[in-house]
């Protein structure tokens, strides 16, 4: 059985590598309609890459990212206490049947542990609830984007207008770095590191779904328009879409702190959802 | 404008190109990222395997597949350049490459050495790896592989109309990211 649950692992990194989920394509192809000259062809060959990536079953982009899972575990599943092996397991099959490529790397001596696994990583998010089904959201994080994550302690003072224009600011300074048109998740709030796990969580929202605060909604539909009017485009290389979508979470804070976590995604919004019932059966979706 | 250029590129080709030009590639292209760079600064000349003035300089960790010994290209898009601005300048200067390939452009320091060397910087669209990997005919060798691992490797591959490049740090001073 174990076997079984850590093949259903594979097949759910080999979707989120492969298949770009059907709201970023949209959002891909409605940028397609608006976009002209280079930032046209930017568009076109991401989503010329995209369908070869579906139908040659390929990871899309060389970075296949680190490893990093939200698991929402059902309290009456069986074996709980096994679920981290299926995942690392998994993990270090898919690395070479996909394959994906080593990213895990040793901070101190540089050395490439080779299968994706190592201190923390795959990392993983655990969320409690009822039941016995086992919920799981991959979600492989490029490198490149996440190298433009940013954190913001302001000063309360500045209010939700400083908030804005500290995230409208630090979002066209990107540039092209980031692979645009970017997704772009905001936490703000909490701690600093909170702001930005709220950050990396709100980006597990569909691109084209708005936050149920009309307030908060309100403030991701003018961050969309402020930061395409910046200019910067597909690539860098100028055009109207850099981001495809901002998405803005929030925690309570302390009186004194306003922390405002940045977390980029390229345009490769990778994810993919799977479902580990108490039988050992499993489905990915 | 259009191109189809065949590499190595003469001065001559070099200068053609303009920021906004569309660029497709045949030849021999070798990839190389932040520890390629370095090894190369610190190897003596006659100890680097390959002909770098002859190659495009690709910034790209690929995502390789070895079967029956033989190595594959599973997906290969460009890395972000920026990293590379601390080294970029003194690598022209020694190995005299003509054209980089990468995705976000790179700083003032590249962009004078590219003016000085007669250089392009062209930007690929970042992730398009699976696309890129199906130009990408045949893997010609590796290098420094057991060292660095797979993506830092310096990987030599064979092109065929590889692009689109677009041209976005000429050899003129123009620079698309301004």
């Amino acid at each position: 059985m174990i076997k079984s649950i850590e093949d259903g692992i594979v097949s759910l990194i080999k979707k989120a590598e492969t298949e770009l989920p059907s709201d970023v394509i949209r959002a891909l192809e409605e940028a397609k309609k608006i976009e002209e000259g280079i930032a046209l062809t930017q568009i076109e060959t991401i989503l010329e890459n995209v369908d070869l990536a579906k139908n040659k079953k390929r990871p899309m982009c060389q970075d296949t990212g680190i490893q990093t899972f939200f698991v929402n575990v059902g309290i009456e599943y069986p074996h709980i206490n096994k679920i981290k092996e299926y995942i690392t397991n998994g993990v270090k099959k898919a690395t070479k049947e996909i394959p994906i490529r080593p990213n895990t790397v040793d901070p101190f001596t540089g050395k490439n542990q080779g299968d994706n696994t190592g201190n923390h990583i795959p990392y993983i998010t655990w969320n409690f609830s009822k039941g016995n089904d086992v919920f799981i959201t991959s979600l492989p994080k490029g490198g490149g984007s996440e190298n433009m994550s940013k954190l913001g302690m302001l000063k309360p003072g500045v209010g939700i207008e400083g908030v804005k224009d500290f995230i409208v600011d630090e979002v066209i300074k990107t540039g092209g770095q980031p692979c645009p048109p970017i997704v772009v998740g905001v936490g703000i709030g909490g701690g600093a590191d909170l702001s930005l796990k709220l950050g990396k969580i709100a980006l597990l929202r569909p691109v084209g779904s708005r936050n149920k605060d009309k307030n908060i909604a309100d403030i991701e539909l003018e961050l969309i328009s402020r930061i395409n009017k910046g200019g910067k485009g597909p690539m860098g290389l100028g055009g109207k879409t850099t981001v495809l979508d901002v998405h803005i979470e929030k925690a309570h804070r302390h009186p004194a702190s306003l922390p405002v976590g940045i977390v980029i995604q390229c345009w490769a919004n990778r994810r993919a959802d799977m479902v580990i019932h108490s039988d050992g059966s499993w489905e990915v979706k | 404008m259009q191109f189809n250029l065949k590499l190595p590129l003469s001065n001559d080709e070099v200068k053609k190109l303009h920021v906004g030009d569309i660029v497709y590639i045949t030849g021999k292209i070798f990839t190389a990222r932040d520890e390629a760079h370095k090894i190369m600064l610190e190897s003596d000349m006659k100890d680097i395997p390959f002909n770098p003035k002859e190659m495009a300089l690709f910034h790209c960790g690929p995502l390789m597949k070895k079967d029956k010994e033989i190595w594959h290209v599973v997906s290969a898009g460009p890395t972000t350049s920026s990293r590379m601005e601390i080294f970029e300048e003194d690598f022209l200067a020694k190995f005299d490459t003509k054209l980089i390939i990468g995705k976000g452009g790179m700083g003032g320091k590249t962009q004078n050495a590219l003016n000085k060397n007669n250089a392009v910087y062209t930007s690929y669209t970042g992730g398009a790896g699976a696309l890129a990997a199906e130009r990408i005919f045949e893997v010609d060798n590796v290098y420094w592989l057991e060292e660095l691992g797979m993506p830092e490797a310096i990987w030599i591959f064979n092109v065929k109309d590889f692009g689109p490049l677009v041209v976005s740090m000429d050899s003129h001073g123009k620079s698309i990211y301004k």
